[in-house]
């Protein structure tokens, strides 16, 4: 092609998300990407589209991004095998009932469904958990979906509009409107995009993104053994706590009749290989809610890095400091839930348009401070 | 001579003795296809060695056992026909 | 006052001839010495069971039932946890194994190449179809077709006569002119020559086919012929069962997610079998495909050089010996290799509807377009499923020149609570 008028660098869900909707607004569009479409974390990760309430940011984000994966539904091909499975909070004991009790009255005022469920309906919707739980919270409009042909769809919408995807490409360094790749080809453009997911901070080290490493395992096909996808309140301490290890119960039916199980988060951890004590902990955390897990088969087990921020929001909009780059990153565990909102904000900045919702939360000049710092540190050099 | 005993392949009664595997019982009752693919083709046994999976069928109602792998034991009820990997045919809860 | 010596342990993974040689050897030197192994009973692939017929077979198994080697059967190994240590699934259970010196002796399995039909019932390996008939599948009037590669074809075609079977064709694919070149490298191989006189005998009036490759095995729910292919012609064989395999593909992923080296398909090791990482130890056909003779000898050297520094391995009368006898095998190896080269033709047997992974139904028309094993994976969910790429990964790299992914656990299926066990060692840290 001719010169583009965007390179976004990483084609994991979050760059095909800005790439299909910078194209729909007229941009020629480069996407580069080190390995595969639809890799990284798009790979790695769980695939939940749900929406989230530890506080009012990541709700609107997790929201608005969950009507436009439900808007576009019907459209997404088959083997991207989405399932409006519903999520169900598992409350433990009376103190996590609780806060299930709090969560549904938060989602109520903001007008989402959600249900509350006593001991003996949550027994009825999912045999499979342990008696003795407490009760639980259903989500029923949340879903899960596999990302990477998502990823690829979106790609191949911009493809159809002109744009390019490029395979097997490194980029070695972002030089204003310059991107220079391993080869020591550059190639340039007004606008260049980082959504390269942790990896991003290898090319801008003044990202205030830290690598968060997970656990995940996949069964045989056991059609029917869980009907929602089954996360333990808990998770929240562990998701959103600052421990540098923990793991906690979430299972998810996939479209295959495969139970998807993890999750683990580990800070400070940048070798990809598994560890079994993790792994260990996190399967027995859930044969601690699915006693039946025990003698089912694991066919697969792996791992993925999340990009964290300080406050577990991404980053999306201008670089401070940076003239030409963009970011689109930064989205922990998130990433495939709030890809499409992503991807239509970041369309909605570069045009000048106002977005449907508030982008300031998520505006990477909340860390304005560590961007300068790097840009003295390199002055000074 | 080995002692001789039975086993049930879908209901019907095989003899084998200790060194007959569960594989080799299943094809002496003249079943071919032991599973189904997730497309619905059927499948049975390709290498023997417990290497391709393809020869899984429900023993003594654990579903997914590789009988090329397993010795058949007097009184086993095996099951071919499972649709998937792990899900145990109808006939088995019917029994 | 210094401590009593604890015995070395030893740890031999995989009971074939060259697992069962190396944990003699290894347990002669004094070492405790425990074999494991997936299948229910020594031998390995190519000496299955206590059904054997073969001398030298048995002589070695009675050596090693009345050893003090520790035998563990019906255990796969599914993960290597920390160093010094694997995790094993036995029946259900998770089997802790320790050790000081690991020697993998982990065999290799047969190389399936799809054609349309492949995937038909009663379609088996030739290696396939020898397993199951020892396992009691019955022979007698049954037509057999056999194809693919190998001197394989040839032996198990023998067995399967001998077992009442009707083989109306052996079809090799390598042509006339290379067969009788491997023929020549047999003089390497005293023992090979007299076996390959032996089968021989026994295929008189069986119809020899060479440059001959199966195109498309016919059938509904079950097979019920075969066509078959040479430079000349193209015609169709009725048959019961088709027995088909394309050569051996080492099984590398114990190797692999031990972290020792690989190159050209094969562990690399030093001239007493050492991998790259210290104290593991490879023997057999992880090291080149080369058959029983050549797993025996590495398996004796390993065994010495797992259990005796390097100024006492020399003392052991037989190693200069050993290097010999291992030499004249990697000779047969190579020509083995030269013998059965795969033909080109062989690429272009699969339609685009075809199946290349079994597990997953993954068609070869799915991977149009996309440039590597990892992209066809998670797009098309290539190598997803139970055998985890074992059968179609070594047809994606003959078929497309897809290498093998890296290596995770489990490296078998698994229980869930199994993988959940906890490393003995750590129970108590809390």
């Amino acid at each position: 092609m001719s010169l583009p008028d965007a390179i976004i660098i990483g084609a994991g869900i979050v760059g095909a998300a800005c790439a299909e909707r910078l194209s729909a607004d007229g941009l020629r569009v480069l996407v580069l990407e080190a390995d595969v479409a639809g890799s990284g974390a798009t790979a790695a990760g769980m695939g939940h589209v749900v929406v989230m309430d530890d506080n009012e940011a990541e709700f609107a984000l997790t929201r608005y991004s969950s009507d436009l994966w439900r808007a576009r539904s019907a459209e997404l091909p088959q083997r991207a095998e989405w399932e409006p499975v519903g999520t169900l909070w598992v409350a433990s004991d009376a103190e996590e009932f609780e806060g299930a009790r709090r969560k549904l009255a938060f989602y109520r005022e903001r007008g989402l469904q959600a249900e509350l469920l006593d001991e003996q309906s949550l027994h009825e919707a999912e045999p499979q958990l342990r008696p003795g739980l407490a009760g639980g919270l259903l989500i029923p409009e949340d879903a899960v979906t596999y990302p990477p042909p998502v990823a690829a769809w979106l790609l191949r919408q911009m493809q159809e509009r002109g744009g390019e995807l490029r395979q097997s490409v490194r980029v070695q360094a972002i030089a204003g409107d310059m991107v220079v790749l391993a080869n020591g080809n550059q190639l340039q453009a007004p606008l260049i995009v980082l959504a390269a997911g942790a990896a991003s901070v290898g090319l801008i080290p003044a990202l205030p993104l830290q690598p968060r490493k997970g656990h995940l395992a996949i069964t045989d096909r056991v059609p029917g053994f869980v009907r929602h996808q089954l996360v333990e309140l808990g998770y929240l301490k562990s998701a959103h706590g600052s421990s540098l290890e923990s793991v906690a119960f979430n299972v998810q039916p996939r479209a295959t009749g495969q139970l998807l199980i993890g999750s683990s988060r580990q800070y400070g951890q940048t070798s990809a290989e598994i560890n079994h004590g993790i792994l260990s902990r996190m399967l027995q955390q859930a044969i601690g809610y699915l006693p039946g897990l025990a003698h089912l088969s694991i066919l697969r087990t792996w791992t993925g890095f999340r990009a964290a921020t300080p406050d577990k929001l991404p980053l999306i909009g201008p670089a401070p400091g940076h003239e030409h780059l963009w970011l689109a990153t930064g989205h922990e565990g998130l990433g495939i839930t709030t890809s499409l909102a992503t991807g239509q904000l970041l369309a909605d900045l570069v045009a000048g348009r106002p977005p449907a919702i508030d982008a300031a939360p998520y505006a990477p000049s909340r860390f304005a401070d560590s961007f300068r710092e790097e840009a003295a540190r390199a002055g000074t050099v | 001579m080995r002692e001789q005993f039975e086993v049930r392949v879908n209901r019907e009664a095989i003899t084998v003795d200790d060194t007959t595997t569960v594989a080799a019982a299943i094809l002496r009752a003249g079943v071919a296809g032991f599973r189904q693919s997730p497309d619905g083709h059927w499948r049975g046994p390709l290498c023997g060695m417990g290497i391709c999976a393809e020869c899984r069928a429900t023993i003594d109602g654990v579903p997914g056992q590789y009988t090329c792998q397993r010795w058949c034991r007097p009184g086993m009820q095996i099951v071919t026909g499972a649709a998937s990997d792990g899900e145990a045919p109808d006939e088995l809860e019917e029994r | 006052m210094p401590a009593v010596p604890q015995p070395v342990r030893v740890l031999v993974v995989g009971a074939g001839p060259a697992g069962m040689q190396a944990a003699l050897t290894a347990v002669a030197s004094g070492a405790a010495v425990t074999l494991v192994d997936g299948s229910p009973s020594l031998g390995g692939q190519i000496w299955r069971g206590e059904q054997s017929h073969s001398r030298a077979a048995a002589a070695l198994f009675e050596r090693v039932r009345g050893s003090e080697v520790r035998l563990l059967f019906g255990c796969q190994i599914v993960d290597a946890p920390e160093p010094g240590l694997l995790l094993g699934a036995a029946e259900g259970k998770a089997e802790w194994l320790p050790y000081d010196r690991l020697i993998l002796a982990t065999g290799a399995r047969e190389i399936f190449l799809p054609f349309p039909g492949w995937t038909l019932p009663n379609v088996f390996g030739v290696g396939g179809i020898q397993a199951l008939a020892k396992g009691g599948l019955p022979l007698a009037g049954k037509r057999v077709v056999v194809a693919g590669s190998g001197p394989l074809l040839w032996s198990v075609a023998a067995y399967l006569r001998g077992r009442g079977a009707e083989i109306p064709l052996i079809a090799e694919q390598t042509d006339l002119a290379r067969l009788v070149q491997f023929a020549a490298a047999l003089r390497f191989l005293p023992s090979k020559f007299m076996e390959a006189i032996g089968i021989a005998r026994t295929l008189i009036g069986t119809g020899l086919r060479t440059g001959c490759y199966p195109v498309h095995a016919h059938g509904a729910d079950r097979l019920t012929a075969v066509t078959l292919r040479t430079s000349a012609r193209e015609w169709t064989v009725d048959c019961d069962y088709l027995a088909c395999g394309f050569g051996f593909a080492p099984n590398l992923e114990l190797p692999l997610l031990l972290g020792c080296t690989v190159r050209d398909g094969f562990v690399v090791v030093d001239e007493w079998q050492q991998t790259s990482v210290p104290g593991i130890f490879c023997v057999g056909e992880p090291t080149g495909i080369g058959g029983a003779e050549k797993s025996l000898a590495e398996g004796a050297i390993a065994g010495i050089a797992a259990t005796c520094d390097v100024k006492d391995r020399a003392l052991k009368g037989s190693t200069a010996s050993l290097f010999a006898e291992r030499l004249r095998c990697r000779r047969f190896a190579d020509a083995l290799r030269r013998g059965f080269a795969l033909r080109e033709e062989l690429r272009t047997l699969p339609a685009s509807d075809t199946i290349l992974c079994r597990c997953e139904d993954v068609t070869i028309g799915r991977l149009i377009g996309h440039p590597s094993w990892r992209s066809a994976k998670l797009h098309e969910r290539l190598g997803m499923g139970h055998c985890q790429g074992r059968v179609c990964g070594a047809a994606a790299e003959f078929l497309l020149g897809w290498p093998m992914e890296s290596v995770r656990p489990p490296l078998f299926p698994v229980h869930v609570d199994t993988l959940a066990s906890v490393v003995p060692s750590r129970e108590h840290d809390g």
